[in-house]
């Protein structure tokens, strides 16, 4: 009987506490974050979306053989003596025609480890999360600043200058090798003369 | 109200249609809109969320966007359904729930039938329901729809024994079944409302305070089990039974059965108000009395009604979010066992005190 009326006591008692609690937590304020207007800031050093800056890219292809996915395919052309493509923010002098940067983003892995070789610091993780497409063509990001007719324009112009300077180092061999020859030729006149005279110089004892 | 209105309209069948169809549209319609909303907000912020914010400004006609969906939305047969009691089910267990309105007292002014059986009415009517349910439950021809109306109508049948007990020592007390007639017992101020021991004075009114509040305790309780509301909810325990006597059911007949649900939680609530906390009248007197406006307290009334009315269901909702689901057993353990027994001791000891 007393565990009957104590039953009683609890239930009543036990319902009172918990709506105590409730109660309580009507006044507390919400941890909703309302996602796609507030959003919670990133931590310094997240892995999310690469970016390449051109401006400082020396085509180097240190992050492509870095990428442990080959996400990334760069091709470059050798600038002309004549072409200043200017330095980078570190004063390193550029050299290549960047005419290709491609990164698969939908490949990558967000190791970060085409990050660290990068001489210049141009490629790099940023805080970007929201990039999703509806074609997974879309996830291939083009960094080059060339589009592909100028990058073809420099390939052909470095393809000139190359036969020019091949046809100008052909040349020069061309006329080093008739330089020796003309100069062996003079040598062996040379020799022969001397030879001559020696044997002049001999009779001439032999008369004597 | 009907009188007003068969002089305005000067016919009575459709004055009396109109005066029946009033709580529906003026009452029942916007309640629901409001306290389907009011039932997630105030879940979300006990559980410290926001709740639906996108609709509206701050989410206020979500309730509105829910109801359009509904209409909307295709309604669903299934082919081995009984589809005559499908399709009556839900217009039973509204026509249930609707009709206890017409012996609420809304305020002094309006109430729709002024019969001398009030309560006893409401207690009838109200078990309507569970024929409703059970035709829905079986009609359905699906196992879950059954279990759930099966336990609904153990469970309603069940908590309308300790609910009349409460309802008849109170009866008892006041000598009248009219509820307009026990809510004006209850005028003036607060502590001539029944909790308070009512308009009794003296050492009367002392003794009955405590088994006014047990009485109290158990209407509200067994009320709540009525209305199939958590922690009461095992006809509809989604965790259980999908959705319960409801499974089968989409689109409008789906949103009938939801707004039988809530002006239910209304009508229970607004009993509980009537019999224990003075109905429509004022805890304090009334502005219209101060100054002398003789058509503000109606209006007074009404407004104290629905406060009143309201309270106790935001206490209904504030349950909900508190307390689990009871298995079965305790479910009846509880119903037959402990309040039973003590809405028998209550009505007894109230009894006694009545005859000092």
């Amino acid at each position: 009987m007393l565990n009957y009326f104590k039953n009683t006591w609890e239930g009543i008692y036990t319902v009172l506490v918990g709506m105590k609690i409730t109660f309580k937590h009507l006044f507390t304020p919400e941890v909703t974050i309302q996602y796609p207007e507030i959003k919670v800031p990133m931590e310094e050093r997240v892995r999310n979306r690469l970016y390449v800056n051109m401006d400082d890219c020396i085509g180097c292809d240190q992050c492509a053989r870095a990428c442990p996915v080959n996400c990334i395919e760069i091709d470059t052309v050798k600038a002309l003596p004549s072409d200043d493509l200017g330095k980078t923010s570190n004063g390193k002098k550029k050299a290549l025609w960047v005419t290709k940067f491609d990164i698969d983003i939908a490949k990558c892995c967000y190791c970060q480890l085409c990050v660290f070789p990068c001489p210049t610091d141009c490629i790099y993780m940023t805080d970007v999360y929201e990039f999703a497409e509806y074609d997974r063509n879309d996830l291939i990001y083009k960094f080059a600043t060339l589009t592909p007719e100028e990058g073809t324009e420099k390939k052909e112009a470095f393809d000139v200058f190359q036969a020019e300077k091949e046809a100008q180092k052909k040349a020069a061999a061309e006329a080093k090798a008739k330089a020796a020859a003309e100069k062996k030729a003079a040598e062996e006149a040379e020799a022969a003369k001397k030879a001559d005279e020696e044997k002049k110089d001999d009779s001439k004892k032999d008369e004597e | 109200m009907y009188d007003i209105i068969l002089d305005f309209t000067g016919n009575e069948i459709l004055s009396m249609f109109i005066s029946a169809a009033l709580p529906l549209f003026m009452f029942i319609l916007p309640f629901a809109l409001v306290a389907v909303l009011a039932e997630r907000k105030v879940s979300a912020f006990m559980q410290d969320r926001l709740g639906p914010t996108r609709v509206g400004p701050k989410g206020l006609l979500q309730t509105v966007a829910d109801i359009l969906k509904l209409f909307q939305k295709e309604d669903i047969v299934a082919s081995n359904a009984d589809k005559k009691l499908f399709n009556l089910a839900p217009i039973l267990v509204f026509a249930g729930s609707f009709a206890v309105f017409a012996a609420i007292p809304f305020s002094g002014a309006y109430i729709g039938t002024f019969a001398d059986v009030g309560i006893f009415f409401v207690v009838a009517i109200s078990s309507l329901v569970v024929a409703g349910i059970l035709m829905a439950g079986w009609a359905s021809n699906n196992k879950y729809s059954l279990l759930g109306a099966v336990r609904s109508a153990a469970q309603i049948i069940s908590y309308e024994i300790p609910t009349a007990l409460v309802i008849l020592s109170l009866v008892m007390l006041a000598g009248t079944l009219n509820l307009y007639e026990l809510t004006e017992m209850q005028t003036e101020y607060f502590w001539n409302w029944y909790i308070f021991g009512g308009p009794a004075t003296g050492i009367q009114k002392i003794l009955l305070i405590p088994f006014m509040i047990v009485g109290f305790i158990i209407l509200y309780i067994s009320t709540l089990a009525e209305v199939n509301r958590t922690p009461f909810d095992i006809p509809e325990a989604e965790s259980e039974l999908v959705a319960g006597y409801h499974t089968e059911y989409s689109g409008m007949k789906f949103a009938i059965f939801f707004l039988a649900e809530y002006a239910n939680m209304f009508a229970v609530s607004a009993i509980v108000a009537t019999l224990f906390f003075g109905g429509f009248q004022s805890p304090f007197g009334y502005l219209g009395d101060l100054f002398g406006v003789e058509w503000l307290i109606p209006i007074e009334q009404f407004g104290w009604f629905t406060v009143k009315g309201l309270f106790f269901v935001f206490v209904q909702m504030w349950l909900r979010w508190t307390l689990p689901r009871l298995r079965v057993d305790q479910l009846m353990t509880m119903c037959w066992k402990y309040m039973i027994p003590y809405a028998f001791v209550n009505l007894i000891i109230i009894g006694i005190i009545s005859l000092i």
